[in-house]
């Protein structure tokens, strides 16, 4: 009885002073706050926020107080979501929202050369080569990454309109005073 | 019948007199009628027929686009003549996808589908499917397709068919009409409802203002012994589904849950009476009944007008404008939406058409909110408007949203109470419409995420087949090599030990 309560004492404490110090030994420096910033932002690496991706992006929100009205293809949500998240302020005043954008190819242009297609990160492109490429609507988020590769220039950056389906009524415009 | 009490609620100015005495005049064909694709909540129905192509009164024009959709059909016989955008009879002056039709006068009718003569000795299945096919919506304005909402009987147990027959928007008296002209068809509409629904019971309620209406409906239902009408008291929004429910059963529907939860699915009486012909005599959703109203109408009628009609061509008929209306509304004072101008279609949602006067419209400067809290007394759901709107002014969309604001029912009573003329209803369509517009955003960004992870992880895949691939074929190159090495070792030592 003893030697079973002994041995398994040994053992436990044994364990747990390992894993104690494996964990002080192979500690990996994370952030998780940028883990979690990374998490709101699209994920298509396209650099349009001046950084080279999300993940250095995410890095710049966490220690070098970078804006959060960067992400073109996040639009106003993703910037409210960050915004929220940091504590801070969203500027939108001066975020020149472009609204959201959809890339349309233009088929009397296109070449079938596959660089946009190489290039999207959302499968939102179809074609193969020498044949005319198309962009699937629903899919694109607008990262314009295929818009800048492209070699003739037939693709061009579309707003996404503003249907009956997605109106809404704006806000009303009344006196500070109000409430 | 035992009624119950519904919390809050206004008592407007009701201002039926100028066309509750007007019986239903049918509106001569107009010289082009315009009919979106859009006219329901739902997917757009989708076409099948091509510009060019000569239609018959009663032919689908375009069938349903989806599970929650509904088909439109051709109002009279005539030449298709462009499918493009058009004016949408909404508050944004936005176009949508619209069927131009030339009627040729003729009025010939397409081959119907079959009447059925037996209705309660027919499966409700089919009955429902008829329904569907026909086009018919929720005439009460919300354009609901009704075959979905009567296929609730299938999924729960309903014991009540409500008909909505309560009409409390001011102005408006084509449902009074209907009942008063045409009870036999909506009573007959609402038994075949009941029947679909397997609902031993139907309650038709109306506001005790519509005396005619209340005696018209009460005799037509008295040969049927499931039927009773019930007067209930004036008190706007009456109308809504979900406090009708209440008056008449004494339960509150819970906040994004249906009246049907409660075994009370309700209809509006046009819709019923669509229900009628389309069943009886196999006729699709082709017309529907409108009021048109207002101070600067010069004679204010009740007209029964083929879909698709331009609002100016009503208001022609209505001898014209007395004077430049200050606003053009589509639907009541209270809930309708304003018009960006008369050249927009009459669509099946359209109950009524007010051409308001500068004097019947309440257009005060807001002034500050005094705090007197008549908005939270009268809001027939519960709400604190006063809340809400002040977390919204200052752009906390996510605090109204857990005050709310996604259950207000827009009745615009807070708007019409508010001494000070706070535009509350205004604030509160914002909002829903900015909540609902962020949720889609952040739909969008899932999928696009799910996607870019399912192309990273394909990239990376092919990537590693790649160097395994090139792996594998060095690893067959070197042993090949070595094969041949060892080989012409071999013959080497052959060659040098003859």
């Amino acid at each position: 009885m003893l030697l079973d309560v002994g041995s398994l004492t040994v053992i436990g404490v044994t364990l747990g002073g390992l894993l104690g110090v494996a964990a002080k030994l192979l500690h990996v420096e994370e952030d998780p706050i940028e883990h979690e910033l990374l998490g709101m932002l699209p994920g298509s690496q396209c650099g349009q926020c001046g950084y080279v991706g999300c993940g250095q992006y995410a890095h710049a929100l966490a220690h070098e107080h970078a804006p959060v009205t960067l992400c073109a293809p996040g639009g106003k949500t993703t910037a409210e979501t960050l915004a929220k998240r940091l504590g801070v302020k969203a500027d939108l005043s001066e975020h020149e929202d472009k609204g959201p954008e959809y890339a349309v190819i233009d088929e009397d242009l296109c070449i079938g050369c596959l660089r946009c297609i190489g290039e999207c990160t959302s499968d939102a492109i179809v074609g193969s080569v020498k044949h005319v490429h198309t962009v699937i609507a629903d899919q694109c988020h607008g990262c314009a990454k295929c818009f800048k590769i492209c070699p003739t220039e037939a693709i061009h950056m579309c707003k996404v309109p503003v249907t009956l389906g997605t109106w809404h009524w704006d806000k009303p415009h009344t006196d500070a005073a109000t409430h | 019948m035992k009624l119950f009490p519904v919390r809050g609620g206004i008592h407007p100015e009701y201002r039926k007199d100028a066309t509750s005495e007007a019986a239903i005049t049918p509106l001569p064909l107009p010289t082009a009628l315009y009919l979106p694709l859009q006219q329901h909540i739902g997917a757009p129905a989708e076409p099948v027929v091509e510009a060019g192509q000569r239609v018959l009164k009663g032919q689908l024009l375009a069938h349903a686009g989806g599970s929650v959709s509904a088909p439109t059909h051709a109002p009279t016989s005539g030449v298709v003549e462009a499918i493009t955008e058009v004016a949408a009879p909404h508050p944004s002056g936005l176009t949508q996808k619209t069927i131009v039709l030339l009627p040729d006068g003729r009025e010939e009718w397409a081959e119907l589908p079959a009447p059925i003569a037996d209705p309660f000795a027919t499966a409700p299945e089919i009955l429902r499917r008829r329904v569907a096919e026909s086009g018919i919506v929720g005439l009460g304005g919300a354009t609901f397709p009704s075959a979905i909402k009567l296929s609730l009987g299938t999924q729960k147990k309903i014991d009540t068919l409500l008909l909505n027959g309560a009409e409390c928007e001011p102005y408006l008296t084509c449902d009074d009409r209907v009942m008063r002209e045409h009870a036999a068809e909506v009573v007959d509409g609402a038994r075949i409802m009941a029947h679909i629904l397997g609902a031993p019971k139907v309650v038709v309620g109306i506001e005790a203002n519509k005396p005619a209406a209340i005696a018209a409906m009460t005799d037509a239902a008295k040969q049927f012994g499931n039927v009773e009408v019930v007067p209930v008291p004036v008190q706007y929004p009456m109308g809504s589904e979900r406090h009708l429910t209440q008056a008449i059963t004494g339960l509150e529907t819970p906040a994004r849950k249906l009246t049907a939860d409660l075994g009370v699915v309700v209809h509006n009486v046009g819709t019923a009476r669509a229900v009628h012909h389309a069943v009886r005599f196999g006729r699709p959703l082709l017309s529907r009944v409108v009021t048109v109203s207002g101070g600067a109408v010069a004679k204010p009628a009740n007209l029964e007008v083929p879909l698709g009609t331009l609002v100016s061509d009503l208001v022609a008929f209505c001898g014209g404008l007395t004077q430049p209306p200050r606003r053009i509304v589509n639907g009541g004072p209270m809930m309708g939406q304003p018009l960006p101008g008369l050249e927009v279609p009459v669509v099946k949602g359209t109950c009524g058409i007010l051409a308001l006067t500068a004097g019947e419209c309440d257009e005060q400067p807001p002034g500050p909110c005094i705090r007197c809290g008549t908005c939270v007394t009268i809001c027939p759901c519960g709400l604190v408007p006063v809340e809400m709107a002040a977390y919204i002014r200052h752009d906390k969309l996510d605090a109204a949203a857990k005050v709310g604001v996604m259950d207000c029912v827009s009745c615009g009573s807070c708007s019409y109470v508010c001494p000070s003329h706070i535009p509350l209803v205004h604030y509160f369509n914002y909002a829903k419409g900015a909540i609902t517009a962020a949720d889609r955003d952040r739909r969008k960004q899932d999928s696009t995420k799910a996607l870019i992870e399912a192309h990273n992880d394909r990239v990376e895949k092919a990537l590693a087949a790649k160097k395994a691939a090139a792996a594998a074929a060095a690893a067959k190159r070197a042993a090949e090599a070595a094969a041949a090495q060892a080989s012409s070792e071999t013959s080497a030592d052959k060659q040098g030990n003859p």
